[in-house]
């Protein structure tokens, strides 16, 4: 099990498809990461020399991508953002609801998580 | 589909005069609009805007981030509504 950049584990599979293990680097930039790195896609990532291991690193490097954690970051501080604005998407993000425009009256559960059925509610003394 | 980056951020004409007067007489009162599709540029930052929802004027404040957002983004116009609120009125 080879270590790329720290923390991320890919095991052993094609380099093609293990890449795709870092948070941030999807099929398509792993194609292009290699392709850059001159490294065979097909090989299994525990073949890789570890002089090909450099050249990957330096191929992502070099892309400019954030990735894990830097990502991660950058995702939150949007959210962030957003809510610190209090503008309609930071609203529908802070409630967790479906922030573009999609309907809520059915559906939307991706957002809203799983169903929470509420029945009527009285007051404790009766009506 | 997004906007001709060549025509610029919409701002509706209006508006723009009467921030521009404000900006140099250097005097900040809020701006009572109904225009909620004017998008805030930086000559915005600083004033108050009456952003109308179209039954009252919601106050906002413009600062820096929020240039590129529109002013309707800032005044909604529903009402969030939650199941159970009427009972909570009727134990009261």
């Amino acid at each position: 099990m080879p270590r790329l950049l720290g923390v991320d584990i890919p095991g052993d599979k094609r380099i093609e498809a293990s890449l795709p293990y870092i948070y941030g680097i999807g099929p398509t930039t792993a194609k292009r990461i290699l392709e850059q790195a001159h490294v065979n896609p097909e090989v299994r990532a525990k073949d890789l020399s570890s002089e090909q291991i450099n050249q990957i690193i330096q191929a992502i490097t070099a892309s400019g991508l954030p990735i894990e954690g830097d990502l991660r970051r950058e995702i939150q501080g949007n959210l962030k953002r957003l809510q610190a604005i209090n503008c309609y998407r930071g609203i529908r993000h802070r409630r967790g609801l479906p922030v573009r425009g999609q309907r809520t009256s059915t559906n939307a559960r991706t957002r809203k998580g799983p169903r929470k059925t509420v029945g009527v509610q009285r007051a404790k003394d009766g009506k | 589909m997004g906007r001709s980056l060549k025509k610029g951020p919409f701002v509706e004409m209006h508006l723009f005069e009467k921030i521009d007067k404000l900006n140099d007489s250097g005097v900040k009162r809020p701006i009572k609009t109904w225009s909620r599709r004017s998008t805030i540029t930086p000559e915005f930052v600083g004033h108050t805007f009456l952003v109308h929802n179209g039954k009252i004027f919601n106050s906002v404040f413009v600062t820096e981030n929020m240039v590129g957002h529109k002013l309707g983004e800032f005044s909604p116009t529903r009402v969030f509504k939650k199941h159970g609120s009427h009972t909570a009125k009727v134990a009261k």
